[in-house]
């Protein structure tokens, strides 16, 4: 029985993250359209590239509605990188635009200068460690990952959460925090990449796969 | 700021071979790549650098379906480069699953590639490779295409810094004279090379021992160090070079690879 519904509105890392989840145990269907998403247990959004994209190509395959309704009825949701982007109200990336809504908060440019006035690399690029956020790991994806086992960026832009309590992790760039995971109720998202994070990344995956299958009813 | 460094098994294929050879040539079958990868995926490598070294369309067409068999298991950043000549051959290895590409002979010929693959994918996709010789009248380095075979009258920093305008995330520097030959790197051309490049750069070709890889990244400025022969014949293991780069105050990541899969 598929356990995880993978909403596959043409982002480019798809086949990565399908092989990963896989690999993490679960058994995945790649949704092209909504209708493929009735009755899903839980749903995984990838992304790469820019938000503004994203989203209209999300909107465009007819699944931004559908994915609310789920959430709405306690599906659980794991979004990654610009999928996790996505999910915020809206973003200042090449002008302004409306995310979905379902964590409240915006998409912002990462800091361009360390507190002692370097400049900063944009895009990070990376692997980075993650740090405890305003909220418990426990019962999230992050419930098994080691703080010493750094994980795998690439990413201009940041969520940054209305509510602070919505913030699962932080890593640091050049002496700045960087959300690096966010929760809502049964919505994850990570700015890593999880299917590209080694052994550790598959641990994020493991749990949430964990997660859903003791979380369903 | 303390940067953290990468390391990066570098794995050079013949079809379906991983083969090492000396100064790009004199090439012997070590093994199967995918097997090699895998091993140091589950070692804590950083990332994992496939060149092809045929670079025919088959060898083009075998590259791919390697990449897509190694990501199924290999789930570390990934580079794919040799004889990726247009933006179908790169579409076709991101398809695949690379999450890079590196690119020489392709741009030598024509540098708006760089551009184009960086405008598709992000720059930090977009790795220029250079194949670097030193010149004989000792005036710097000269880039060479078809694997360290082809002169071509460039001068390597001045391509180098035509190639970052254009929008490369990174640069493989690979020193043809001491690849393979475990003499250490040059860390001349790689000093020079970070000296006008503002995006990080791959140390390539001559690590023999631990304190090669410690020169290039304190004296040279490297930002990841490509290693393939004393890895493929364990001559040296990752864990080694980890523990040694640490020992002298280099960032290194420490990856959990607990082999709970």
């Amino acid at each position: 029985m598929t356990l995880l519904h993978i909403c596959d509105y043409g982002s480019g890392n798809i086949h990565n993250v399908e092989r990963a989840l896989v690999r993490a145990g679960a058994q995945v269907l790649r949704c092209e359209s909504a209708q493929d998403m009735v009755g899903a247990r839980a749903v995984v959004i990838p992304g790469v590239g820019a938000f503004g994209d994203c989203i209209a190509a999300l909107r465009a395959k007819g699944f931004e509605e559908p994915i609310k309704d789920l959430v709405d009825s306690g599906v659980w949701v794991l979004g990654i990188c610009v999928g996790m982007q996505i999910l915020a109200t809206h973003s200042e990336e090449f002008g302004h635009h409306q995310g979905m809504g379902i964590i409240p908060g915006s998409v912002r440019l990462i800091p361009g200068q360390t507190p002692e006035g370097e400049t900063l690399k944009r895009p990070h690029v990376g692997w980075s460690n993650l740090y405890s956020g305003e909220t418990s790991w426990c019962d999230s994806p992050l419930a098994n990952v080691d703080q010493a086992s750094p994980v795998y960026f690439v990413h201009s832009y940041q969520l940054v959460p209305d509510d602070p309590a919505h913030v699962l992790a932080y890593s640091q760039y050049g002496g700045h925090p960087i959300v690096a995971a966010v929760r809502r109720k049964r919505v994850f998202g990570v700015q890593f990449h999880p299917e590209k994070s080694g052994h550790t990344g598959l641990r994020v995956l493991e749990e949430f796969v964990k997660l859903v299958k003791a979380g369903s009813d | 700021m303390k940067k953290k460094v990468r390391l990066i098994a570098r794995l050079d294929i013949k079809g379906p071979k991983l083969i090492k050879g000396v100064n790009l040539e004199g090439v012997r079958v070590v093994g199967d790549p995918h097997e090699f990868a895998k091993s140091y995926f589950h070692q804590g490598v950083d990332e994992i650098l496939y060149m092809d070294s045929v670079a025919t369309l088959y060898g083009r067409n075998s590259l791919a379906q390697l990449v897509r068999e190694t990501t199924n298991d290999v789930f570390v950043p990934m580079t794919v480069g040799g004889g990726l000549r247009t933006l179908a051959d790169v579409d076709e290895m991101m398809r695949a699953g690379a999450d890079k590409v590196a690119i020489n002979t392709a741009a030598i010929r024509r540098p708006e590639i760089l551009r184009e693959v960086a405008r598709r994918y992000g720059s930090q996709a977009m790795v220029l490779s250079v194949e670097a010789k030193r010149r004989r009248d000792g005036n710097g380095w000269e880039a060479y295409v078809d694997l360290g075979r082809e002169k071509t009258n460039v001068d390597v920093i001045e391509w180098v810094k035509q190639a970052v305008d254009l929008g490369v995330g990174e640069i493989l520097v690979t020193s043809v004279d001491r690849e393979g030959t475990r003499t250490g790197f040059d860390v001349e051309l790689v000093r020079a090379v970070v000296d006008v490049a503002d995006v990080p750069v791959i140390a390539s070709g001559g690590m023999g021992k631990l304190d090669d890889a410690v020169d290039v990244i304190a004296r040279g400025g490297a930002d990841a160090v490509a290693v393939a022969h004393v890895l493929h014949y364990k001559q040296i293991s990752l864990e080694n070079m980890r523990q040694c780069l640490f020992d002298h105050d280099i960032e290194v990541s420490i990856h959990d690879v607990a082999t709970h899969l």
